[in-house]
């Protein structure tokens, strides 16, 4: 089925250039026809993609080693979900699921638009074609997923073992989605620049897109997180990976995006800053995808460098960035704003300066993450950027995020009197004084400052946002007579933008909170301990009870148990191992389980105790010294043992390979063993870290306001009330205001 | 299998993106907007969203009720002038021009 796949993706890439001519000349000519031709190649391009990928998936599943990258990167002993998902921790794989995914959202956007912004659409179908064309090509040209091989091994080498965790089957999607999703609105801006029609409609088509590729992002982005934290070893979450920045960097423009278009949809300005931030966070999409793949910048999440798809890459972004702004300066009269800020005191006003800060913190890690680059041109040499460099710029413009994240829902638009501010301002900000002046009184703030500075934030968002919820819902009630429950519920349903809106900044103001909890409040040591040993970090006592260890043919892992105690008192007992898969390549019998200058790759199991105050966290980092003088035997003996049994006639020689590597197995669990049976020391790295718990349950709140906020509103259609078309006379009477009732869907009728 | 595979998925893609091209000569889709009307009617409900957050906006108390009688008054009349706008864009789109 390979040459089926191979096929079927060049297939993709001739439907694509079809469908962007079609789309074209459909524009030009004004004929429908061609563009809803145009559009159903995209369809036929999603068809074809997923096909393929379903017959790659297949080859993985069933460890098909005929095919390279099967053969690279899966193998017969990795667990079967691994091996459905195995397909994205391949270049070309991911490259496929790219297209997958391009064309999936590409055709939910051109089917939902197919009867809309009909000027608009050909351009931006185009668009999605042409990046169509771009990735397809990329894999037809340069990055086969179906090469196969004529005499498959009889073994794959396995899935890299840090890809071995469950948030890794969703995260590369997630972020995949994202980035997709963001060329979507990016598309039909750039259909709205070249065909000139630069009014809000096709901000309201693309809407969801947007937000929905701003909450995959952030899902990614935390998936990723967490993958961190309980997988790499290394105590943290975020690092400030350029493959991390490059997912971060169009989030930040796209949030921006998600809040000023608000004000282009009401007043009809900022035309020029929309565009640009989308066009912008568009290009960050792909700069992002051109860092996962490039391997320019030193990152554990990116893959191989390949200079072909790098040069290929840089001519795509380049002429994202000149064509963007050749559009944006082409159209600059026409994207002049309707009405003027009535006043900077106003949510517009807070949305403006909002974006200038989000855009200046995706600029700054934009700096900090092409550093080492820039200097390498300047100077010849790289230099790498450190978190503390980062955290040095990006908390003070954080903290003023996060500020204006809790003002702008209280502060209505347009304009604002005085006294409705204090009213508005006076239980959040006396909440978030409130907990400054008790934890300055509690601990006396001599350092730490900035965190300080955000807990007093966070409670002040948490607080103005509840503020919000118990006013809108205490109209309502006052207005229906609902229980109070009820009312709040219909008060989301109806304002689902709004308060989704808002449960997202509420979540991320906890999920800061944990952050600058977990980064400035941590306790963290290295200590080397043997089995009966206790290390004292915090108020904690862990001793070091037993050492474990588990030998087989696909892995070996060394482990121990430390228990946990706080003023006499046992708290928990925690596990850790750091296990070692054997390399296919190296020919050293024992070395190859047990070296990983032999290639045997690793992994760490972190032992954690989550909870909502704090986190107990340890990974082990055992030393295998000791075991080398038995490793180093082991290899002369077998190496010979081998040797000798391939040379002994053919009819002998399997039933004497078979015994050598029965032994070879008892050996390397007696070498695993003596981890157990005369244990000696290891290195623990322990970590005490406060809040971090917050920093999850912040981003689900953030999520699931996300996701309020996307929910489509079912449309209401009151009897006598013809919902689309409408005759001339209709409009006459426009009911006068009515105090006693709350907006709903039917008010907006009442208009016409 | 897999030639047979290509065929039928070849035959598919030309049946499906041939499809409009075959039905070249209908008439426009009724249900179809023209550009015009989309712009308004993305103005209109830009505008009902601005009309409802204001009325938010004043009973949660983030508004002075003079303050909202003022901006009530306004979004409404904006309201009504795209309302007139749409209603004359539509006339338009239902009896062609020289008729």
């Amino acid at each position: 089925m390979a040459g089926a796949g191979r096929v079927l993706l060049i297939l993709c890439l001739l439907s694509s250039f079809y469908g962007l001519g079609a789309s074209l000349y459909g524009a030009r000519t004004g004929q429908t026809e061609w563009v809803d031709s145009g559009r159903r190649a995209m369809y036929s391009v999603l068809g074809m993609s997923a096909i393929a990928f379903v017959i790659l998936d297949v080859a993985f599943i069933s460890s098909d080693f005929s095919y390279n990258i099967v053969a690279s990167g899966s193998s017969t002993t990795t667990p079967f979900l691994y091996r459905a998902a195995a397909i994205w921790s391949t270049q070309q794989g991911s490259l496929l699921l790219w297209v997958m995914l391009l064309s999936f959202w590409s055709s939910l956007a051109l089917f939902l638009t197919r009867r809309r912004v009909r000027e608009i659409v050909p351009y931006a179908q185009s668009v999605l074609l042409g990046f169509s064309i771009f990735f397809v090509g990329l894999i037809v040209l340069f990055a086969n997923p179906f090469a196969t091989r004529a005499n498959p091994p009889v073994e794959g080498a396995g899935l890299d073992p840090l890809l071995r965790h469950t948030t890794m089957m969703v995260h590369p999607p997630m972020l995949y989605s994202g980035f997709t999703l963001l060329l979507v609105p990016f598309a039909f801006c750039i259909g709205a620049l070249m065909s000139g029609r630069l009014g809000a409609e096709w901000i309201q088509v693309t809407r969801r897109f947007a937000l929905a590729g701003w909450l995959c992002l952030g899902l990614g982005l935390l998936l990723g997180a967490r993958w961190s934290y309980t997988e790499l070893g290394w105590g943290g979450y975020w690092e400030w990976d350029p493959v991390e920045n490059a997912a971060l960097m169009p989030f930040l423009v796209c949030t921006a995006y998600i809040h000023s278009i608000m004000i282009q949809e009401k007043r009809g300005m900022l035309k020029v800053w929309n565009a640009s931030l989308i066009l912008l966070a568009g290009t960050l999409a792909i700069v992002g995808d051109f860092l996962v793949r490039s391997g320019i910048l030193s990152s554990i999440h990116a893959f191989v460098s390949d200079p072909t798809l790098n040069v290929a890459f840089v001519v795509l972004i380049s002429t994202m960035v000149l064509g963007s702004v050749w559009l944006v300066t082409y159209r600059r009269s026409a994207l002049s704003s309707d009405h003027r800020l009535d006043s900077l005191v106003s949510r517009e006003g807070v949305f403006l300066l909002q974006n200038m800060v989000l855009v200046a913190l995706a600029a700054v890690v934009f700096w900090l993450t092409f550093f080492p680059l820039i200097s390498e041109a300047l100077t010849g040499q790289q230099t790498s950027v450190g978190p503390p460099v980062f955290a040095h710029f990006v908390v003070p413009l954080a903290l003023v995020v996060v500020a204006l994240s809790g003002i702008g829902p209280i502060i209505s638009w347009r304009r604002v009197t005085v006294a409705k501010l204090k009213r508005s301002f006076a239980f959040p900000v006396a909440v978030g004084l409130g907990i400054l002046v008790l934890l300055a009184f509690v601990s006396g703030v001599t350092q730490h400052v900035f965190a300080y500075i955000m807990f007093g934030l966070g409670g002040f968002v948490v607080a103005s946002v509840a503020q919000e919820f118990f006013r809108g819902a205490r109209a309502r009630r006052a207005m229906t007579g609902e229980s109070p429950g009820r009312a709040l519920v219909a008060l989301v349903e109806r304002n689902r933008r709004r308060y989704g809106g808002y449960l997202v900044h509420a979540g991320v103001a906890v999920a800061l909170v944990g952050v600058a909890g977990s980064t400035s409040f941590q306790h963290q040591r290295f200590a080397t301990l043997k089995p009966g040993q206790s290390v004292h970090l915090d108020g904690y006592t862990l001793r070091y009870t037993h050492p474990t260890a588990q030998a087989s043919a696909q892995k070996i892992s060394f482990g121990a148990a430390l228990a946990v105690t706080k003023g006499g008192h046992h708290v928990t007992t925690l596990h850790t191992s750091y296990g070692l898969y054997p390399s296919l390549d190296a020919l050293q019998p024992i070395g190859r389980f047990l070296n990983t200058s032999d290639g045997a790759q690793t992994e760490s199991r972190v032992g954690l105790d989550s909870g909502a105050l704090r986190d107990l966290w340890v990974v082990i980092s055992p030393n295998l010294g000791p075991l080398q003088s038995l490793v180093s035997q082991g290899d002369a003996k077998f190496s010979s043992a081998i040797l000798a049994a391939e040379r002994a006639p053919a009819a002998q020689r399997a039933s004497q390979l078979n015994t050598i590597f029965q032994l070879r197995d008892v050996f390397i669990n007696d070498v695993a063993q003596r981890f157990v049976s005369r244990p000696w020391a290891s290195t623990f790295l322990v970590e005490v870290s406060p809040l971090v718990m917050w920093l999850w349950i912040g981003a689900i709140i953030a999520g699931l306001g996300g996701l309020i906020a996307l929910w489509p509103v079912p449309r209401r259609s009151p009897a006598g009330v013809r919902p689309v078309r409408r005759r001339r006379g209709r409009l006459g009477t426009l009911p006068a205001r009515s105090p006693g009732t709350v907006p709903e869907p039917e008010r907006e009728r009442e208009l016409v | 299998m897999a030639y047979a595979l290509v065929l039928v998925v070849l035959a598919g893609v030309i049946y499906l993106i041939s499809g409009p091209l075959r039905a070249a000569h209908r008439p426009d889709d009724p249900e179809g907007e023209t550009a015009d009307v989309a712009e308004l009617e993305a103005a209109r409900d830009a505008k009902y969203r601005e009309i409802r957050d204001a009325e938010l906006d004043a009973r949660t108390g983030k508004l002075s009720d003079e303050d909202y009688a003022d901006l009530d008054g306004s979004l409404r009349a904006e309201a009504v002038q795209i309302l007139h706008q749409l209603d004359e864009a539509r006339s338009h789109e239902e009896v062609p021009s020289g008729s």
